[in-house]
This record gives C-alpha cells, sequence and structure tokens, in this order.
C-alpha cells in the first residue's frame, strides 16, 4: 500500500510537533554541556582554565551555604529591574510623542540616535564622578545602557500602527488624544512588550558590567572577585546564573504576553 | 434642495521631490442626499485622493469643498471612511470594534440611559444585518476578509454618519464575496439612508452599485465624465447581463481605455520574442 507523500522534515518552514521542538531543543542545550562534561572528565584542560559542572555545582553550594548567594542575586535582580523600570517609564510616553508626531520626532529622535551610540561603559567613570558609588549610580549605567534603545525602538513600534486604524479612528471623531489612547497604545502594545522583553537582556550586559568597577555586592562583583583569587568554578557559576535568571524572566515576557494579547496568539 | 456634498474647482497636486503630479484639477461635482454615487477610471486618476478630501484626511491646493452644508475643514464623525484593509482593531472582538465609537467624547457627550441602550440596540441590529451574529466574540484575524469588511463597515455605520466613504472596500476578495457584498452595501444604503461615495476601479461593480457613475481620467485628474446608472434602486444579480448593463460596461471600458494611456504596442511585444542582435 503507498502513502501519499508526506513533507519532508527539511522542507523550507516545515511545521514541527511540539514534541520534536522541545526534544532538539534539549538536545541543543545538553550536547554542549556533555561537551564540557566530556572535556573535564578526560581532563583535557587545566582545572584552573576549566572546571567540571560538578565543581561549579559544589561552588554554587557553597556560595549559598558560607557566602550570601541569595543577596547577590537580589541585590543584582534589583538593581537590573530598576535601572529598566525608570527607562520604560520615561521612554513609553516618550516614544508615543515621537511616533505620534513629527516635530517631536524632529526634536529628539537624530538626539536619541547620537546619545545611543555613545559608549554607555565609558560613562562609567563620569557616573561615579556625579553620583558617587552608591546604588543610584549602578542604577544610572543601567539606564544609560537601555533607556536611548528603547526609546528608538519603541517609537518605531508607534510609527508601524497602521495609518488605516488612525484614520478610520479620525473619520469617526476621535480627538488626538483619543487616538493615542484608544489606538496608537493599545495597537502597539503587543511591540513595545517585545521590545521591553528584549531591552530587559540589555540591562543584565549593563549590570555586569556597572557591577564589576563600581560595587562591592552583586554577582557581577562576586564574579569580579573570584577572578582576583582564581576560583574559575565561581566565574562559571555566577555566568550560568546569570543566564538562567534571564531566560527566566524572558520565558516571563513571553507568558505575559499570550495572557495579554490572545489575539495574537490563536485563542 | 441643496447637495449633500459641494465641490468646486478643487485641485490638489502631489510634489515628491523634484516630480510634481497634478492628482486633481478642477473637480466640480454636487452629491444629492441619499445618493450612491461611484466613482471609477484608471488607475492613479485621483479616485483616492478626492474621497479622501472628501473626508478631510487630505488638505487641498485650492478650491471649496463642502458636506451637509459645513466646510470641510477636517475629518469628522459626519463622513466615515472604510477602508481597503488592515483598518480594524485587532486587539477589540467583533462587537468590540463596531461599538468602538462610543468610547469618543463626541457620541457620549450627553448620553442618558435611553441613549446607551438605544447604541447598544444599534450594535446588535448592525451585527445581525451584516451576518455576523455567530461572530460576536471572535477577533478579526479570526475572520475571512469578507467578515473583516463587514464589521469595518458596521462599525462605520454605528455612529449613524450622514455619508459613508467608501475606497476599494472589496477590492481584496474573491468575487463570490464580493457579490453577497455588493447586494448587502446596496441593502444598507436603503435602509440607513446613507450618502454613499464608493471608490472602486472595477467598473462592473462601479454601475451594479451607483445610482450615479463618475469617470476620471488620470494626468490631470479630472472628471471625464458622469453617466446615470439605467437601472432600478432594487438591484438584483442578473441585472449584470442586461442590455443596457452590458452597453454601458463596454463604453466606460473603452473611455478608461483611452485615458489610461497604458496601450498595448503590439511590435514592441513581437521584439521581445526575437533573438537578440
Ligand atoms: N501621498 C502621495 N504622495 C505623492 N503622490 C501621491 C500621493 N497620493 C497620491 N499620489 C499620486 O496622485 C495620483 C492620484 O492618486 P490616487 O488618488 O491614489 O489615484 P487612484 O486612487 O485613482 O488610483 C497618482 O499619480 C499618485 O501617484
Ligand atoms: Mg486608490
Amino acid at each position: 500500500m503507498s502513502h501519499p507523500p508526506r513533507p519532508s522534515f527539511w522542507a523550507i518552514r516545515a511545521p514541527l510537533s511540539a514534541r520534536r521542538y522541545w526534544l532538539l531543543a534539549l538536545v541543543g542545550i545538553l550536547v554542549p554541556f556533555a561537551a564540557w562534561w566530556g572535556v573535564t572528565a578526560l581532563e583535557l584542560a587545566d582545572k584552573v582554565f576549566m572546571p567540571s559542572p560538578l565543581d561549579v555545582a559544589k561552588r554554587l553550594l557553597n556560595w549559598a551555604r558560607e557566602d550570601d548567594l541569595v543577596g547577590d542575586v537580589a541585590i543584582s535582580t534589583y538593581r537590573v529591574v530598576a535601572g529598566w523600570t525608570l527607562s520604560a517609564v520615561i521612554a513609553v510616553p516618550l516614544a508615543l510623542l515621537i511616533g505620534t508626531w513629527r516635530p517631536v520626532q524632529a526634536l529628539l529622535e537624530p538626539l536619541t540616535d547620537f546619545i545611543r551610540y555613545m559608549p554607555a561603559v565609558a560613562f562609567i567613570p563620569l557616573v561615579m564622578l556625579w553620583i558617587g558609588i552608591e546604588e543610584s549610580s549602578k542604577i544610572a549605567i543601567i539606564f544609560i545602557g537601555t533607556f536611548f534603545q528603547m526609546v528608538l525602538m519603541m517609537a518605531e513600534d508607534v510609527r508601524r500602527v497602521p495609518m488605516a486604524q488612525v484614520e478610520a479612528a479620525q473619520t469617526q471623531g476621535a480627538s488626538r488624544a483619543e487616538i493615542v489612547q484608544l489606538v496608537l497604545l493599545p495597537s502597539a502594545k503587543p511591540a513595545l512588550l517585545d521590545t521591553l522583553r528584549v531591552t530587559m537582556g540589555w540591562a543584565w550586559t549593563y549590570l555586569v558590567v556597572a557591577e564589576l568597577v563600581a560595587a562591592n555586592s552583586g554577582l557581577g562583583y562576586a564574579i569580579l572577585k573570584a577572578q582576583r583569587f582564581m576560583q574559575t568554578d565561581k566565574i562559571f557559576a555566577g555566568i550560568l546564573l546569570i543566564s538562567t535568571i534571564g531566560l527566566v524572566i524572558d520565558q516571563m515576557f513571553r507568558l505575559v504576553h499570550r495572557q495579554s494579547f490572545p489575539w495574537l496568539h490563536g485563542k | 434642495m441643496n447637495a449633500k456634498i459641494r465641490i468646486r474647482g478643487l485641485t490638489k497636486t502631489f510634489a515628491t521631490g523634484a516630480t510634481r503630479v497634478q492628482a486633481l484639477a478642477g473637480i466640480d461635482l454636487d452629491v444629492q442626499d441619499n445618493e450612491f454615487i461611484t466613482f471609477v477610471g484608471a488607475s492613479g486618476c485621483g479616485k483616492s485622493t478626492l474621497l479622501r478630501a472628501i473626508g478631510g484626511l487630505e488638505y487641498v491646493d485650492s478650491g471649496s469643498l463642502s458636506a451637509s452644508g459645513r466646510e470641510v475643514a477636517g475629518p469628522g464623525a459626519d463622513r466615515a471612511m472604510v477602508f481597503q484593509h488592515y483598518s480594524l482593531y485587532p486587539w477589540l472582538s467583533v462587537m468590540e470594534n463596531i461599538r468602538w465609537c462610543r468610547r469618543l467624547a463626541v457620541h457620549t457627550r450627553d448620553r442618558t440611559l435611553a441613549d446607551v441602550e438605544a447604541a447598544s440596540g444599534r450594535a446588535d441590529a448592525l451585527l445581525q444585518l451584516m451576518g455576523l451574529g455567530h461572530a460576536r466574540d471572535a477577533y478579526p484575524n479570526q475572520l475571512s476578509g469578507g467578515m473583516q469588511q463587514r464589521v469595518a463597515i458596521a462599525r462605520a455605520l454605528m455612529p449613524k454618519p450622514e455619508i459613508l466613504l467608501m475606497d476599494e472596500p472589496f477590492g481584496a476578495l474573491d468575487a463570490q464575496t464580493r457579490e453577497v457584498m455588493h447586494d448587502l452595501i446596496r441593502h444598507v444604503h436603503k435602509v440607513e439612508k446613507t450618502t454613499i461615495v464608493f471608490v472602486t476601479h472595477d467598473v462592473e461593480e462601479a454601475i451594479y452599485l451607483g445610482n450615479r457613475i463618475v469617470l476620471m481620467a488620470p494626468r490631470p485628474g479630472r472628471i471625464a465624465q458622469i453617466y446615470d446608472v439605467p437601472l432600478p434602486d432594487a438591484r438584483r444579480q442578473d441585472m449584470k447581463h442586461g442590455q443596457d448593463f452590458l452597453a454601458l460596461k463596454k463604453e466606460i471600458l473603452a473611455r478608461i481605455r483611452e485615458t489610461s494611456g497604458m496601450k498595448t504596442d503590439f511590435d514592441l511585444l513581437e521584439q521581445l520574442n526575437q533573438p537578440a542582435g
């Protein structure tokens, strides 16, 4: 008996069942880990250069028991969330203005573009000079690193709202304020949330930079300290910890996206 | 009686860099109350520009334009517009889209409980009229193109606009769906007593829907001729095969071909098949 032809596994953009997807994802994650474990088990590399997964796990446990792992995670998360929230709170209304009114765009977008190419990291000495080394300086560096990109991306999100949606509202007698509030903002919301998710990732990058230079607590600081004492396993632990937190936050954003915008997720 | 829409000497030129396109050159037109008028013509002859000018979405260079006795100075609730696509609010359900105008200050200014009830009744009636009863809570992206356009029409009708402006609203629909929509919009015109200005590039559509047809010609955009449609108000699909219908269709098509400047050059086509050299 012959079967009708089925789509090839490798057909371009062919669908993939959820089971196979997660199976492959697991393979993708496990293979590098296995390679890492293999290299250390066969002692192909010096422990100082590459600790084994077990060493890293032990160090993580040690960090939690004898040092302040929870405190480091908490303070770092606090800094990221604070700097990123500050960015978002200012960026959303500003992006709505830039994306809605050309004069505001002309006034602010080229300027923002200019500033965003300034290396945020190079501002660290300035920030320390201006703000000192308290909490606010770390938050300021994260803010500088994320805010300008965030505004530009969000303004683009607002500009992408189809003109027909705006004009349909205009021909129903909507005022400008009503159009911003009842059309542009709700229409751009899913894209804005995606931008928030992406910039959250960048905020973590700037956190580490800020803590490497100007802190005495947090995950970035712990990594720097570990380097001084040649505790490679702790560096590994810190890096893996940050990426895990990032992954969890990213998934939370995706969950909120699915919950908040059901029409985009085929409910 | 005064015209519902009165257009005198309307001109509009678009300048893009060094090129200037005269989209409208001296348009004069009166549209009567409760008329169903269709604009037809070759692509780029200024149909959309004229419609958008009536809607207050496009500024003009000179001439005068008034709707319901008032000078048009911008978009307003008395002139609702239906677009070809992408105008529905994808984050709202069908019913929420239809009722959307009730969130606006202009439509809720002196609202009483009776007003609210009347509005809710009207929304339900429009939903039924458009055959969307079963799709009430669906999101627009769950609907076919034809259904989406029904929602767009219902939404536009919700605040009882005096004038309904439609820019190729069925342009993206298949032929069968389009026929259904034609009868539907004629029916709406009858029960709602709206004045409808309908832009299309489809001559058959223009004749079947319109009481009058405005034929436009490009470069510069102008009115070439106005035809009265020799059909009774109650339209039926079989009228499309009638003598008068076909004769009018043939004539308009010939005029469009004449004015479009897109002639088939058979010699040039021949050359395409010649070996190079
Ligand atoms: N926003 C615009 N900028 C520049 N040129 C435009 C613009 N809108 C329309 N035009 C030009 O004006 C002419 C008329 O356009 P339009 O009214 O869209 O024609 P139609 O709807 O009949 O196809 C065309 O030549 C078109 O290219
Ligand atoms: Mg057009």
